[in-house]
């Protein structure tokens, strides 16, 4: 099965494409100015900064003319502590890099170790991953989309989507044990199977989510004060979206048919079908349509995965790359040496290099790995979306007014852990 | 001097002002929890005395009891005249507001002015000093910025509050609010007209530029009293607190309050002037002429009748303020000089040519 694109038109569209190229930010700041400038420090602890974005605006009365992202007050060395850890024990970790999706974080990481070994999991444990993926997205999306709605003044919303959220974080305490910090993949597989009766609770979720989706719907995308604040504001044009290196929702919301589900299959992608929206002018409005319509696909690609569930192992089966059953290895000899060598030296990965880039919820999130053997990496190099896109917050902020920074942040949707790692 | 008038509008000041403003105050703070609360699928306060009716003066408590911080950096005699600013005026446009017919042959009314809007427009707009002296006292950019929007936002809404208001005006023709009540409550209300006078092809007619009015003056109150989806000068997300980001303890807490002073204010006078004020509909139990005694369980039904309609618009205002996001500063403005204060004053003209044509 294809997956196809789906585009979002809104009406008057070329129209509108044709204004917002023309004009850069609709209010021009004239080079004589007179009077100063108010500089304003916003963050790193402000409410509309999701964390500790710190950006320091430069201000003409309410109009931004220059603007200057500062970010790195959540740097904990994350690419460092890779290097001196064994790759299962970075697993953990991965859940602290954009901690709204977790799960999706472990299962990127997990595959680009697996990348690396050369493994492939069997059906059942990549429908798995598949899953919680896709759980991920949708609780992802309903905290960008409700935080969003709440910067520009719709509280209700965001206590809607976090109803929601709490739903799926039931979900992954099913799964895996914890709401919040899952690490739930290792390399080569799962750290357990589906529970029982979670297919049932996921299918019942599946259901009501939908009809909670469109009460945000009708609360928010034709409310006129919403569209007011978000049509034709932080407009990123294809090109720029492509020049900055925008993924995800951001680089889709500009119009740019790129999804790694579909560009690059991994997992069982290719089995499902699933539209990839696009929007068609790139602004603040496109961004959060896109969020909306990706939550929906999520919903038909987690159907389509619990109707077509496989049965068997869910694991790798490498019995000298894999920790034995514990049993065994409180029974034999065998099992417990390979234990006692697979937990003191690690993996025996090979040397090489790779790269491997996940669709997470926030966009592209790629693992480079070079490894010259051995159960630690040499380098671990950690591509996150939020970094790069925040990367062109200073030309969208700037010629906008004060008000709209808060639209255009909960626009980009960006986490803080992940982008100072 | 004659004692009986100063004995008695003191009574009623401190009555009405202290025992009846003041606590609506606290319980539509609760009002607001509980019904956000049931809009957002929470519970809200529910620990503090019965279903949380309490909370309000927990509250109260604990804001008397936080430290009353003030910086170094602020401009301290303006920094502490800025919350009184906008309590103040608040309370003192209650006086005008007729909250019942008669009560023991008192006039429900603390004072009985034969310019009531004018008074009230004149005294409400001085609280827009109390925001801006915070903004600017506070010496602090985010406050400033709150200050300055503030300004400009109740500024423009005053203007076609006070237009809005002028078509009722010329239909009344009185500009004493108890006379503008008794005559709706024999003739229809503004809103309502379905019996007296009112019941006529003239009243119906006459109910479009009143209907234009109470949309215009609705959403002017809302700007006027700051609150969503016209709360720009404290709008969190951008500007942390907006002009109130610097205070602490009760001068925060007199901010806080003033807020909803001015709404129910806002709420009493949109009730007087569009719905009837205290008089039943249909002209049940109406007093024979505005001075007229009445029985004191009549005077009892209107005053409760009075605040049933407050407390109901007071819920609208709540419910709104739920529901929608946050208009962004120019448009807000565009909104206000562009929109509503033509509407307003194409409705002054329409009224006339309706009185002219109709007389």
């Amino acid at each position: 099965m294809a997956t196809t694109t789906k585009e979002l038109e809104i009406q008057d569209t070329a129209a509108r494409a044709a204004a917002a190229s023309e004009l850069e930010g609709y209010q021009q700041t004239t080079d004589d100015l007179v009077g100063e400038k108010l500089t304003l420090n916003m963050g790193p602890s402000h409410p509309a900064t999701h964390g500790v974005l710190r950006i320091v605006l430069e201000l003409d009365g309410e109009v931004i003319t220059k603007a200057d992202p500062d970010v790195g007050y959540l740097h904990r060395g994350d690419e460092k502590i890779a290097e001196n850890m064994q790759y299962n024990q970075f697993v953990p970790y991965t859940d602290r890099l954009d901690y709204l999706a977790p799960l999706a974080n472990n299962v990127a990481y997990a595959l680009a170790v697996e990348k690396l070994m050369g493994w492939e999991l069997p059906a059942r444990g990549q429908t798995i991953r598949t899953i919680s993926c896709e759980m991920a997205r949708i609780s992802a999306h309903l905290l960008g989309i409700g935080a969003y709605a709440m910067d520009v003044g719709a509280m209700t919303v965001f206590l809607y989507t976090f109803t929601q959220r709490e739903t799926i974080y039931n979900l992954c305490e099913l799964l895996t044990g914890a709401r919040f910090t899952t690490s739930f993949t290792r390399v080569g597989g799962q750290i357990r199977d589906l529970p029982e009766g979670f297919i049932d609770q996921l299918d019942k979720f599946c259901d009501e989510f939908i009809p909670a989706l469109d009460e945000i719907d009708t609360l928010l995308t034709r409310n006129k004060i919403f569209l007011d604040r978000t049509r034709d504001i932080g407009v990123i044009s294809k090109e720029e979206a492509i020049a900055w290196g925008l993924s995800g929702p951001n680089l889709r919301g500009s119009g740019v048919e790129h999804d790694l589900r579909k560009a690059n299959p991994y997992l069982d992608y290719r089995n499902y079908d699933f539209d990839i929206p696009v929007g068609t002018i790139g602004d603040c409005y496109d961004r959060y349509l896109v969020r909306m319509e990706e939550m929906r696909q999520s919903v038909r690609i987690l159907k389509q995965a619990i109707k077509n569930l496989p049965d068997g192992p869910i694991n790798v089966v490498d019995s000298k790359q894999k920790l034995p059953q514990k049993e065994r290895v409180l029974m034999s000899m065998e099992e417990l040496i390979h234990h006692f060598i697979l937990v003191t030296e690690g993996l025996d990965a090979p040397a090489g290099e790779v790269y491997f880039g996940a669709e997470n919820p926030k966009g592209e999130l790629g693992f480079y790995i070079h490894s010259k053997g051995g159960g630690v990496p040499y380098r671990l190099k950690i591509r996150a979306p939020s970094f790069v896109n925040l990367s062109i917050l200073p030309k969208l902020l700037e010629g906008n007014m004060m008000s709209d920074t808060v639209a255009i942040l909960g626009s980009l949707d960006f986490v803080m852990g992940e982008c100072d790692r | 001097m004659d004692w009986h008038i100063i004995i008695a509008a003191s009574v009623k000041i401190v009555v009405f002002v202290f025992l009846v403003t003041l606590p609506l105050v606290a319980m539509s703070v609760w009002a607001e929890r509980r019904v956000s609360a049931a809009i957002q699928d929470r519970v809200g306060p529910n620990r503090v005395g019965p279903a949380g009716l309490l909370q309000a003066v927990a509250d109260g408590i604990k804001f008397l009891l936080k430290e009353d911080f003030t910086p170094d950096h602020v401009r301290k005699g303006y920094f502490w005249l800025a919350p009184a600013l906008v309590m103040v005026p608040a309370l003192m446009t209650s006086a005008v507001l007729p909250f019942g017919s008669s009560l023991f042959g008192e006039k429900m009314v603390i004072a009985d002015l034969d310019v009531g809007p004018l008074f009230v427009f004149a005294v409400a707009s001085l609280s827009v000093y109390g925001i801006v002296l915070a903004g600017w006292a506070s010496n602090s950019k985010y406050p400033f910025l709150g200050g300055v929007r503030s300004t400009s936002q109740m500024i423009s809404y005053e203007i076609s509050l006070g237009l809005s208001v002028v078509p009722l005006i010329m239909i009344y023709g009185e500009l004493n609010l108890s006379s503008i009540v008794q005559y709706q409550a024999e003739n229809g209300w503004a809103l309502l007209p379905l019996w007296g006078e009112g019941l006529s092809v003239k009243g119906f007619l006459l109910t479009i530029p009143v209907l234009i009015s109470f949309i215009v003056f609705m959403t002017s109150m809302f700007a006027e009293t700051n609150r969503l989806p016209f709360d720009l000068p404290e709008c969190e997300t951008e500007l942390v607190a907006g002009y109130h980001t610097e205070y602490s303890s009760m001068k925060f807490a007199l901010f806080f309050l003033g807020e909803y002073a001015a709404m129910i204010i806002g709420s009493g006078l949109a009730v007087t002037l569009f719905l009837g004020g205290w008089s039943l509909p249909f002209g049940w139990l109406t007093p024979e002429s505005a001075d007229a005694a009445v029985p004191w369980w009549h005077g009892l039904i209107h005053i409760g009748t009075f605040f049933a309609k407050v407390i109901a618009l007071i819920l609208f205002f709540i419910v709104i303020r739920w529901t929608l996001p946050r208009f962004r500063y120019d448009q807000l403005m565009r909104l206000g000089w562009v929109f509503f204060f033509e509407i307003a004053l194409f409705n002054v003209v329409l009224t006339a040519l309706l009185m002219w044509w109709l007389a």
